[in-house]
Protein backbone atom coordinates (compact mmCIF):
# COMPACT_ATOMS: atom_id res chain seq x y z
CA UNK A 1 0.00 0.00 0.00
CA UNK A 2 1.73 3.11 -1.12
CA UNK A 3 1.64 5.59 1.73
CA UNK A 4 -0.49 9.10 1.59
CA UNK A 5 2.00 10.42 4.40
CA UNK A 6 2.91 14.32 3.24
CA UNK A 7 4.18 16.08 6.29
CA UNK A 8 7.40 15.50 8.31
CA UNK A 9 6.97 12.08 9.65
CA UNK A 10 8.87 11.16 13.57
CA UNK A 11 12.63 10.67 13.47
CA UNK A 12 13.49 12.47 10.57
CA UNK A 13 14.37 15.20 13.02
CA UNK A 14 15.68 15.06 15.95
CA UNK A 15 13.91 15.78 19.40
CA UNK A 16 15.45 18.61 20.75
CA UNK A 17 15.36 20.50 17.56
CA UNK A 18 11.54 19.42 16.68
CA UNK A 19 10.92 20.73 20.19
CA UNK A 20 12.58 24.02 20.00
CA UNK A 21 10.63 24.21 17.02
CA UNK A 22 7.42 23.59 18.69
CA UNK A 23 8.58 26.45 21.42
CA UNK A 24 8.28 28.76 18.14
CA UNK A 25 5.16 27.81 16.61
CA UNK A 26 3.56 27.63 19.56
CA UNK A 27 4.80 31.37 20.23
CA UNK A 28 3.86 32.96 16.64
CA UNK A 29 0.67 30.57 17.05
CA UNK A 30 -0.42 32.66 20.38
CA UNK A 31 0.43 36.25 18.71
CA UNK A 32 -1.55 35.28 15.55
CA UNK A 33 -4.74 34.24 17.98
CA UNK A 34 -3.70 37.45 19.88
CA UNK A 35 -3.95 39.46 16.51
CA UNK A 36 -6.37 37.24 14.87
CA UNK A 37 -9.59 38.05 17.73
CA UNK A 38 -9.09 41.53 16.02
CA UNK A 39 -10.37 39.88 12.72
CA UNK A 40 -12.56 37.98 13.81
CA UNK A 41 -15.94 38.82 13.82
CA UNK A 42 -19.54 36.80 13.05
CA UNK A 43 -18.32 37.50 9.17
CA UNK A 44 -14.71 35.84 9.19
CA UNK A 45 -15.00 33.30 11.74
CA UNK A 46 -17.34 30.70 9.63
CA UNK A 47 -15.38 31.80 6.82
CA UNK A 48 -12.08 30.92 8.08
CA UNK A 49 -13.75 27.78 9.34
CA UNK A 50 -14.54 27.06 5.81
CA UNK A 51 -10.74 27.82 4.60
CA UNK A 52 -9.52 25.78 6.63
CA UNK A 53 -11.42 22.97 5.50
CA UNK A 54 -10.96 23.55 1.91
CA UNK A 55 -7.34 23.15 2.39
CA UNK A 56 -7.62 20.17 4.47
CA UNK A 57 -9.22 19.00 1.15
CA UNK A 58 -7.07 20.32 -1.82
CA UNK A 59 -4.07 19.20 0.05
CA UNK A 60 -5.08 16.01 -0.46
CA UNK A 61 -5.08 16.50 -4.25
CA UNK A 62 -1.52 15.23 -5.28
CA UNK A 63 -0.98 16.72 -8.28
CA UNK A 64 2.23 15.10 -10.37
CA UNK A 65 5.32 17.48 -11.34
CA UNK A 66 7.71 17.21 -13.86
CA UNK A 67 9.95 14.55 -12.69
CA UNK A 68 8.49 11.10 -12.95
CA UNK A 69 7.27 9.74 -9.64
CA UNK A 70 6.86 13.34 -7.53
CA UNK A 71 4.11 14.84 -6.91
CA UNK A 72 2.64 18.22 -5.50
CA UNK A 73 -0.19 18.84 -2.71
CA UNK A 74 -0.82 22.28 -2.10
CA UNK A 75 0.00 24.27 1.10
CA UNK A 76 -2.70 26.62 1.58
CA UNK A 77 -0.69 29.64 3.48
CA UNK A 78 -1.06 32.02 0.54
CA UNK A 79 -4.87 30.91 -0.16
CA UNK A 80 -5.41 31.30 3.62
CA UNK A 81 -3.23 34.80 4.07
CA UNK A 82 -5.76 36.30 1.36
CA UNK A 83 -8.99 35.12 2.01
CA UNK A 84 -8.73 35.85 5.96
CA UNK A 85 -5.96 37.47 6.80
CA UNK A 86 -2.10 36.71 7.55
CA UNK A 87 -3.01 36.17 11.64
CA UNK A 88 -6.32 33.93 11.02
CA UNK A 89 -5.01 32.65 8.24
CA UNK A 90 -1.68 30.92 10.36
CA UNK A 91 -4.32 29.67 12.34
CA UNK A 92 -6.19 27.92 9.59
CA UNK A 93 -3.39 26.20 8.59
CA UNK A 94 -2.35 25.09 12.14
CA UNK A 95 -5.62 23.54 12.64
CA UNK A 96 -5.31 22.05 9.18
CA UNK A 97 -1.84 20.32 10.21
CA UNK A 98 -3.22 19.22 13.95
CA UNK A 99 -6.06 17.55 12.25
CA UNK A 100 -3.77 15.63 10.07
CA UNK A 101 -1.22 14.67 12.43
CA UNK A 102 -3.76 13.66 15.65
CA UNK A 103 -6.28 12.18 13.09
CA UNK A 104 -5.11 11.07 10.04
CA UNK A 105 -1.44 9.96 11.40
CA UNK A 106 0.13 11.88 8.79
CA UNK A 107 2.82 14.03 9.86
CA UNK A 108 4.67 12.54 13.58
CA UNK A 109 2.99 14.73 16.64
CA UNK A 110 6.34 15.21 17.76
CA UNK A 111 7.63 17.17 14.74
CA UNK A 112 4.47 19.74 14.48
CA UNK A 113 6.47 22.90 15.42
CA UNK A 114 8.36 22.22 12.41
CA UNK A 115 5.97 21.57 9.87
CA UNK A 116 3.87 24.83 11.61
CA UNK A 117 6.72 27.35 11.08
CA UNK A 118 7.32 25.80 8.08
CA UNK A 119 3.94 26.15 6.34
CA UNK A 120 1.88 28.19 8.89
CA UNK A 121 4.18 30.69 10.09
CA UNK A 122 6.47 30.69 7.28
CA UNK A 123 4.48 30.19 4.54
CA UNK A 124 2.02 32.84 5.74
CA UNK A 125 4.08 35.62 6.16
CA UNK A 126 6.07 35.64 2.70
CA UNK A 127 2.57 35.32 1.32
CA UNK A 128 0.95 38.08 2.94
CA UNK A 129 4.24 40.34 2.98
CA UNK A 130 3.53 39.80 -0.73
CA UNK A 131 0.50 40.26 -1.26
CA UNK A 132 0.38 43.60 0.79
CA UNK A 133 3.38 44.83 -1.45
CA UNK A 134 1.60 43.46 -4.92
CA UNK A 135 -1.52 44.65 -4.21
CA UNK A 136 -0.23 48.36 -4.18
CA UNK A 137 1.92 48.14 -7.11
CA UNK A 138 -0.52 45.95 -9.52
CA UNK A 139 -3.84 47.48 -11.20
CA UNK A 140 -7.06 46.89 -9.31
CA UNK A 141 -7.85 44.10 -11.59
CA UNK A 142 -8.93 40.35 -12.01
CA UNK A 143 -5.30 40.03 -13.38
CA UNK A 144 -3.88 41.98 -11.07
CA UNK A 145 -5.11 39.76 -8.15
CA UNK A 146 -4.85 36.56 -10.13
CA UNK A 147 -1.27 37.94 -10.35
CA UNK A 148 -1.33 38.59 -6.49
CA UNK A 149 -2.22 35.16 -5.61
CA UNK A 150 0.10 33.16 -8.24
CA UNK A 151 3.19 34.90 -7.20
CA UNK A 152 2.80 34.62 -3.22
CA UNK A 153 2.04 31.24 -3.60
CA UNK A 154 4.60 30.27 -5.64
CA UNK A 155 7.49 31.91 -3.76
CA UNK A 156 5.89 31.25 -0.38
CA UNK A 157 6.12 27.34 -1.30
CA UNK A 158 9.59 27.35 -2.24
CA UNK A 159 10.41 29.63 1.10
CA UNK A 160 8.69 26.85 3.06
CA UNK A 161 10.28 24.51 1.46
CA UNK A 162 13.99 26.08 2.35
CA UNK A 163 12.31 26.17 5.82
CA UNK A 164 12.38 22.35 6.09
CA UNK A 165 16.03 22.29 4.92
CA UNK A 166 17.52 24.74 7.49
CA UNK A 167 15.39 22.83 10.09
CA UNK A 168 17.46 19.38 8.55
CA UNK A 169 20.95 21.42 8.71
CA UNK A 170 19.61 21.69 12.28
CA UNK A 171 18.85 18.57 13.33
CA UNK A 172 18.40 16.39 10.43
CA UNK A 173 18.84 12.64 11.60
CA UNK A 174 20.77 10.94 8.37
CA UNK A 175 23.97 11.56 7.71
CA UNK A 176 24.22 13.44 4.51
CA UNK A 177 27.68 13.17 4.31
CA UNK A 178 28.17 17.15 4.33
CA UNK A 179 25.91 17.50 1.07
CA UNK A 180 22.94 19.71 2.76
CA UNK A 181 23.12 21.27 -0.37
CA UNK A 182 21.93 17.90 -2.29
CA UNK A 183 18.92 17.90 -0.60
CA UNK A 184 17.93 21.73 -0.75
CA UNK A 185 18.88 21.03 -4.35
CA UNK A 186 16.19 18.64 -4.75
CA UNK A 187 13.64 20.82 -1.84
CA UNK A 188 13.95 23.67 -4.11
CA UNK A 189 14.16 21.98 -7.64
CA UNK A 190 10.50 20.02 -7.38
CA UNK A 191 8.58 23.06 -4.82
CA UNK A 192 9.60 25.56 -7.62
CA UNK A 193 7.20 23.52 -9.60
CA UNK A 194 4.90 22.54 -6.71
CA UNK A 195 4.65 26.46 -6.46
CA UNK A 196 3.24 26.75 -9.65
CA UNK A 197 0.65 24.25 -8.70
CA UNK A 198 0.28 26.02 -5.90
CA UNK A 199 -0.08 29.17 -7.26
CA UNK A 200 -2.57 28.30 -9.80
CA UNK A 201 -5.10 26.74 -7.79
CA UNK A 202 -4.39 29.86 -5.40
CA UNK A 203 -5.54 32.50 -8.34
CA UNK A 204 -8.44 30.23 -9.55
CA UNK A 205 -10.04 30.11 -5.60
CA UNK A 206 -9.10 33.80 -4.89
CA UNK A 207 -10.48 34.96 -8.20
CA UNK A 208 -13.59 32.86 -8.14
CA UNK A 209 -14.53 33.97 -4.20
CA UNK A 210 -13.40 37.42 -5.37
CA UNK A 211 -16.30 36.94 -8.17
CA UNK A 212 -19.01 35.57 -5.69
CA UNK A 213 -18.61 37.42 -2.63
CA UNK A 214 -15.55 40.31 -2.86
CA UNK A 215 -16.55 40.92 0.67
CA UNK A 216 -15.19 37.83 1.85
CA UNK A 217 -11.47 38.60 0.61
CA UNK A 218 -9.57 39.80 3.31
CA UNK A 219 -6.70 41.51 0.84
CA UNK A 220 -9.59 43.58 -0.80
CA UNK A 221 -10.95 45.26 2.34
CA UNK A 222 -11.02 48.84 3.02
CA UNK A 223 -7.42 49.91 4.67
CA UNK A 224 -9.60 50.34 8.04
CA UNK A 225 -10.06 46.80 8.46
CA UNK A 226 -6.50 45.82 6.83
CA UNK A 227 -3.79 48.50 7.60
CA UNK A 228 -1.17 46.87 5.89
CA UNK A 229 -2.78 47.33 2.06
CA UNK A 230 -3.64 50.52 0.36
CA UNK A 231 -6.86 51.00 -0.91
CA UNK A 232 -7.76 48.35 -2.93
CA UNK A 233 -11.26 47.84 -4.43
CA UNK A 234 -13.35 45.12 -5.17
CA UNK A 235 -13.40 43.33 -8.27
CA UNK A 236 -16.20 42.53 -9.97
CA UNK B 1 -28.82 34.48 4.47
CA UNK B 2 -26.14 35.11 2.37
CA UNK B 3 -23.66 34.24 4.44
CA UNK B 4 -24.39 30.73 5.11
CA UNK B 5 -25.53 29.80 2.07
CA UNK B 6 -21.75 30.62 0.71
CA UNK B 7 -20.03 28.61 3.46
CA UNK B 8 -22.54 25.86 2.91
CA UNK B 9 -21.92 26.06 -1.09
CA UNK B 10 -18.15 26.24 -0.19
CA UNK B 11 -18.46 23.27 2.09
CA UNK B 12 -20.05 21.30 -0.32
CA UNK B 13 -17.20 21.97 -3.04
CA UNK B 14 -14.32 20.44 -0.09
CA UNK B 15 -16.75 17.84 0.17
CA UNK B 16 -16.37 16.58 -3.40
CA UNK B 17 -12.46 17.27 -3.73
CA UNK B 18 -11.89 15.36 -0.52
CA UNK B 19 -14.44 12.86 -1.11
CA UNK B 20 -14.76 11.92 -4.63
CA UNK B 21 -11.20 13.97 -6.40
CA UNK B 22 -8.60 12.67 -4.26
CA UNK B 23 -9.28 9.24 -5.59
CA UNK B 24 -7.82 10.51 -8.77
CA UNK B 25 -4.62 12.31 -7.02
CA UNK B 26 -1.02 11.24 -7.88
CA UNK B 27 0.06 8.12 -5.81
CA UNK B 28 3.76 9.66 -5.86
CA UNK B 29 5.63 10.59 -3.10
CA UNK B 30 5.28 14.24 -2.48
CA UNK B 31 8.33 17.12 -2.76
CA UNK B 32 9.57 16.59 0.74
CA UNK B 33 9.09 12.98 0.63
CA UNK B 34 10.78 12.19 -2.72
CA UNK B 35 13.87 14.64 -1.37
CA UNK B 36 13.93 12.47 1.68
CA UNK B 37 14.31 9.07 -0.63
CA UNK B 38 17.23 10.23 -2.75
CA UNK B 39 19.41 7.90 -2.37
CA UNK B 40 17.14 4.77 -2.02
CA UNK B 41 15.75 2.74 -4.18
CA UNK B 42 12.63 1.33 -3.96
CA UNK B 43 10.21 -1.04 -5.28
CA UNK B 44 7.14 -0.59 -7.65
CA UNK B 45 5.14 -0.24 -4.05
CA UNK B 46 7.22 2.52 -2.71
CA UNK B 47 9.04 0.69 -0.54
CA UNK B 48 12.45 1.16 0.18
CA UNK B 49 15.02 -1.69 -1.01
CA UNK B 50 18.26 -0.85 -0.78
CA UNK B 51 20.56 2.40 -0.61
CA UNK B 52 20.85 4.98 1.92
CA UNK B 53 18.36 8.18 2.20
CA UNK B 54 16.64 10.31 5.28
CA UNK B 55 13.71 8.89 4.87
CA UNK B 56 15.52 5.42 6.45
CA UNK B 57 15.80 7.14 9.80
CA UNK B 58 11.66 7.46 9.67
CA UNK B 59 9.91 5.90 13.44
CA UNK B 60 6.41 5.36 13.91
CA UNK B 61 3.23 7.66 14.74
CA UNK B 62 2.81 8.50 17.98
CA UNK B 63 -1.09 7.73 17.23
CA UNK B 64 -2.06 6.07 14.24
CA UNK B 65 -5.90 5.69 14.55
CA UNK B 66 -8.57 3.72 11.89
CA UNK B 67 -7.68 6.83 9.61
CA UNK B 68 -4.34 7.15 8.95
CA UNK B 69 -3.23 7.44 5.67
CA UNK B 70 -6.28 8.74 4.99
CA UNK B 71 -8.21 5.97 4.80
CA UNK B 72 -10.79 3.85 6.87
CA UNK B 73 -9.04 0.73 8.15
CA UNK B 74 -11.05 -2.07 7.71
CA UNK B 75 -12.32 -0.99 4.30
CA UNK B 76 -11.67 -3.11 1.47
CA UNK B 77 -13.27 -0.65 -1.18
CA UNK B 78 -10.26 1.92 -2.04
CA UNK B 79 -12.65 4.85 -3.32
CA UNK B 80 -15.01 4.42 -0.31
CA UNK B 81 -11.92 4.09 1.92
CA UNK B 82 -10.38 7.44 1.12
CA UNK B 83 -13.47 8.85 -0.08
CA UNK B 84 -15.03 8.80 3.42
CA UNK B 85 -11.88 9.46 5.03
CA UNK B 86 -11.48 12.56 2.92
CA UNK B 87 -14.85 13.66 4.18
CA UNK B 88 -15.02 13.34 7.68
CA UNK B 89 -11.63 15.08 7.31
CA UNK B 90 -13.06 18.13 5.80
CA UNK B 91 -16.28 18.14 8.47
CA UNK B 92 -13.80 17.67 11.21
CA UNK B 93 -11.41 20.13 10.50
CA UNK B 94 -14.69 22.57 9.78
CA UNK B 95 -15.91 21.72 13.24
CA UNK B 96 -12.85 22.38 14.99
CA UNK B 97 -11.63 25.18 13.27
CA UNK B 98 -15.00 27.00 12.55
CA UNK B 99 -15.75 26.15 16.10
CA UNK B 100 -12.71 27.49 17.80
CA UNK B 101 -13.11 30.86 15.61
CA UNK B 102 -16.22 31.33 16.49
CA UNK B 103 -15.84 30.96 20.29
CA UNK B 104 -12.95 33.27 20.56
CA UNK B 105 -14.55 35.48 17.85
CA UNK B 106 -14.78 39.70 18.43
CA UNK B 107 -18.51 40.08 20.04
CA UNK B 108 -20.11 42.71 18.52
CA UNK B 109 -23.14 44.43 19.81
CA UNK B 110 -24.37 44.92 15.51
CA UNK B 111 -23.46 44.49 12.63
CA UNK B 112 -21.39 47.47 11.18
CA UNK B 113 -19.15 45.84 8.93
CA UNK B 114 -17.35 49.42 7.81
CA UNK B 115 -17.89 51.35 10.69
CA UNK B 116 -14.04 51.80 11.69
CA UNK B 117 -11.34 49.76 11.95
CA UNK B 118 -11.10 46.18 13.54
CA UNK B 119 -9.08 47.67 16.53
CA UNK B 120 -11.55 50.49 17.39
CA UNK B 121 -14.18 47.92 16.81
CA UNK B 122 -12.93 45.66 19.69
CA UNK B 123 -15.31 45.80 22.61
CA UNK B 124 -13.18 45.32 25.23
CA UNK B 125 -16.10 44.51 28.17
CA UNK B 126 -17.49 41.31 26.19
CA UNK B 127 -14.18 39.91 24.37
CA UNK B 128 -11.06 40.42 26.18
CA UNK B 129 -11.40 38.19 29.45
CA UNK B 130 -9.35 35.43 27.97
CA UNK B 131 -6.41 37.66 27.02
CA UNK B 132 -4.76 37.49 30.55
Amino acid sequence: METLAMHISNGIINGPVAAAFGVIALAALTVCVRRGRLDLDDRLAPMAGLVAAFIFAVQMLNFPIFTAGVSGHLLGGALAAMLVGPWVGALCIAVVLVVQALVFGDGGVAMLGLSITNMAVIAVAVAYLLIALLLRVLPRTTTGLAVTAFVAASVSVVVAAMGFVVQYWLGGTADLGGNLAGLAGTMAASHLFIGIGEGLITATTVVTVAKVRPDLVYALRKPAASATIATVGGVR
Amino acid sequence: MRKWSFIVGGLLVAVLLAGVVSNFASPHPDGLDSSLLEGCTLDTRGEITGGSCPAQQEQEHEIGGPLTDYGIAGLDNEFLSTGLAGVLGVLLTFAVAGGAFWLVRRREAGYAPKAGGPRDADQPGTSATSQG
